[in-house]
């Protein structure tokens, strides 16, 4: 029995318009170049920095807001999955760890997946949290990735991620192992619904994460000076006693070793993905039904340059 | 034979069975024996003692124990006509990876498998079990070559993980090992697997997300390493006893976790003391499985593949 059919329509949360200010007394360091920047003047920036544009880490919501079209989009409820199935405990118990981060972020874990207009085109689109315990990968992040590739083949929509993760969630033990094959076939169970699956690689996306539906995109794109890669860096040198190249494991690197197609400037994402689609969704040989259909709504008139 | 620590009393026993064996020939002989017998059965008792309530930090070390027999063991005992395939036809040869066809219980088959190697010479040339991406490629190749031929898939996994090195990302490890999994998943021919010592992490799902997977009594199967676990969570890799209890790493926990599907019993006092007897099991359970998958039909198969990988978390630890 193919999963799909037991397809349980998801519940959908408040819609979610653009988002509200932040505090602007605060300002932050950039990791590139030192200089002081501007909280709010970064925000707008899409946390790149002015003087360098080094890319820093950003908002999974934001990222949602400037993807969508108006910044309009819908959240996708995330089934619940057992609470600390190993009862693990190092200094501390992974229960207060994850509670922990619950309060901090406000988020259930460490995805969340949405769904809404991209340049007029249906798009559910997953986006990593890495400020919940480093994004790593559980059983709820696997869930996430299972309901936005269902959910994505109900609406014959394609199927974008945003990893950006320190790979598996040791806590859950080998149950986080075990999200490498759920993760893969779901993105596999897209690819065979005819339906775009499109991975952007953002900072940092390692281990379980990278070795699983991380990789075996469509399309791969990684966010510009992202660190990618299986084995980490510190991990390498340690034990293997290797000097690392200069630029090791960031995306030109990838790019220029064939693991990604395009390197993307964050501002120029939201277009690139647009384009994309668009073109593969203009694939009619063997298809039951085109991805784009209808006049292109309201939100993408901005788009004709693309 | 290596002595682990918490083996040392049993170790004593058997020095003092083989001083007695050596004195033997003289005309005591039948008190001897009786000695012999009388120490021996101390020695089973403390094996089944301490083996009957092993750590998972001993397992650990049982699991790694270098006499522990490995991939190219069970290969030259189980498999007839074992013709090993090379290369990935991309880049290299790695024998980290053993793969080639091979006649399981009379049954042709493709059969893949970690091999860590048993002296230095060898440790090198298998470079310790930890395979680079083209070994998983070829892997994927020969998964590929059993799936056109409607062979079945062995696997037999140990290892301590896929090899950390900058060449080794350079040539994309993480892909590697990605589309190894999707191979796995996506072959429509029966595919068991079998954990026979470590299976570390990512290295290890990529050979064993199959329709079965077998695990030897005391072998582990985690996805971080106990020692790595300790120096990310407790900043100190002394704590890897705890770690390695944390992670409910043993065949036991995993088969309640619905991890694993069955457990192959080893022989008293692990693995590394009876390798044929435990050779002789795997081989039986092997068989079993796959006659079993033999009978289900490739679509449902796959689709039971899926919803195997699909379900599992449902059930935690009591
Ligand atoms: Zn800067």
């Amino acid at each position: 029995m193919n999963w799909l059919t037991n397809f349980v329509r998801p519940k959908f949360r408040a819609l979610v318009g653009p988002k509200k200010e932040i505090p602007d007394n605060l300002w932050e360091k950039c990791p590139g170049c030192s200089a002081m920047l501007f909280k709010r003047e970064l925000e707008e920036n899409l946390n790149v920095c002015r003087h360098c544009g080094f890319h820093l880490k950003m908002d999974a919501k934001k990222r949602l807001e400037v993807l969508y079209d108006d910044g309009r989009y819908q959240l996708i409820e995330i089934p619940k999955v057992l609470t600390d199935p190993l009862k693990f405990r190092d200094q501390k118990r992974y229960a207060d760890r994850l509670k922990d981060a619950q309060h901090k972020t406000g988020q259930q874990d460490a995805i969340i997946v949405a769904e809404g207009q991209m340049g007029g085109i249906k798009t559910v689109i997953a986006v990593f949290d890495f400020s919940f315990m480093g994004g790593s990968m559980g059983m709820a992040v696997g869930e996430g990735i299972v309901v936005a590739a269902k959910r994505a083949i109900a609406i014959h929509a394609p199927l974008v991620v945003f990893p950006a993760s320190g790979g598996a969630r040791m806590q859950e033990g080998a149950l986080s192992l075990m999200q490498m094959p759920r993760t893969i076939i779901a993105a596999t169970e897209v690819k065979q619904a005819g339906l775009p699956y499109i991975v952007v690689l953002t900072d940092p996306t390692t281990g379980g994460v990278t070795a699983s539906f991380a990789m075996v995109g469509d399309i791969h794109i990684a966010e510009k000076g992202a660190q990618i890669g299986f084995a980490g860096a510190r991990v390498i040198e340690s034990t293997i006693r290797e000097t690392l190249p200069p630029g090791f494991q960031r995306s030109e690197y990838l790019l220029e070793h064939g693991m990604v197609d395009i390197v993307v400037e964050r501002k120029d994402l939201q277009t690139t993905l647009i384009r994309i689609l668009r073109l593969l969704g203009k694939g009619s040989i063997n298809k039951k039904a085109p991805l784009l259909t209808g006049p292109v709504p309201h939100g993408a008139r901005g788009l004709r340059r693309i | 034979m290596q002595i682990l620590e918490f083996e040392k009393s049993v170790a004593e026993l058997e020095a003092k069975i083989d001083e007695l064996r050596h004195i033997s020939d003289g005309s005591r002989g039948v008190n001897i024996a009786d000695e012999i017998s009388r120490l021996q059965d101390k020695v089973d008792k403390q094996l089944r003692h301490i083996y009957g309530r092993l750590t998972p930090s001993q397992k650990v070390q049982v699991a790694r124990h270098p006499e522990r027999p490995h991939c190219l063991d069970y290969i030259k005992v189980l498999v007839e006509d074992f013709t090993p395939l090379a290369g990935d036809r991309c880049f290299a040869e790695d024998q980290a990876i053993i793969g080639g066809l091979g006649r399981l219980s009379g049954r042709a088959c493709v059969i893949i498998g970690q091999e860590r190697g048993n002296d230095t010479e060898s440790r090198i040339k298998h470079n310790f079990g930890m395979a680079k991406p083209e070994g998983y490629r070829k892997a994927q190749r020969l998964m590929h070559l059993a799936d056109r031929f409607g062979l079945p898939i062995v696997t037999f996994v140990d290892t301590a993980g896929a090899f950390p090195g900058v060449d080794a990302e350079a040539r994309g490890q993480a892909e590697a090992i990605a589309r190894s999994i999707e191979t796995c998943l996506s072959v429509s021919v029966p595919f068991v697997t079998c954990i026979i010592g470590e299976g570390g992490s990512g290295g290890a799902i990529a050979m064993a997300a199959g329709d079965r997977v077998l695990m030897l009594e005391h072998a582990i199967y985690s996805v971080i390493s106990p020692e790595g676990c300790a120096s990310i969570l407790w900043r100190n890799a002394s704590h890897a006893a705890d770690a390695a209890a944390a992670l409910r790493l043993t065949a036991q926990d995993l088969l309640q976790l619905g991890i694993i599907d069955q457990i192959i019993s080893e022989p008293l006092g692990g693995a590394h003391r009876k390798p044929a007897d435990v050779i002789t099991h795997v081989g039986e359970a092997l068989t079993q499985a796959l006659g079993e998958l033999l009978s289900i039909d490739s679509k449902s198969l796959l689709a039971q593949r899926h919803e195997k990988y699909l379900n599992m978390g449902k059930t935690g630890l009591n």
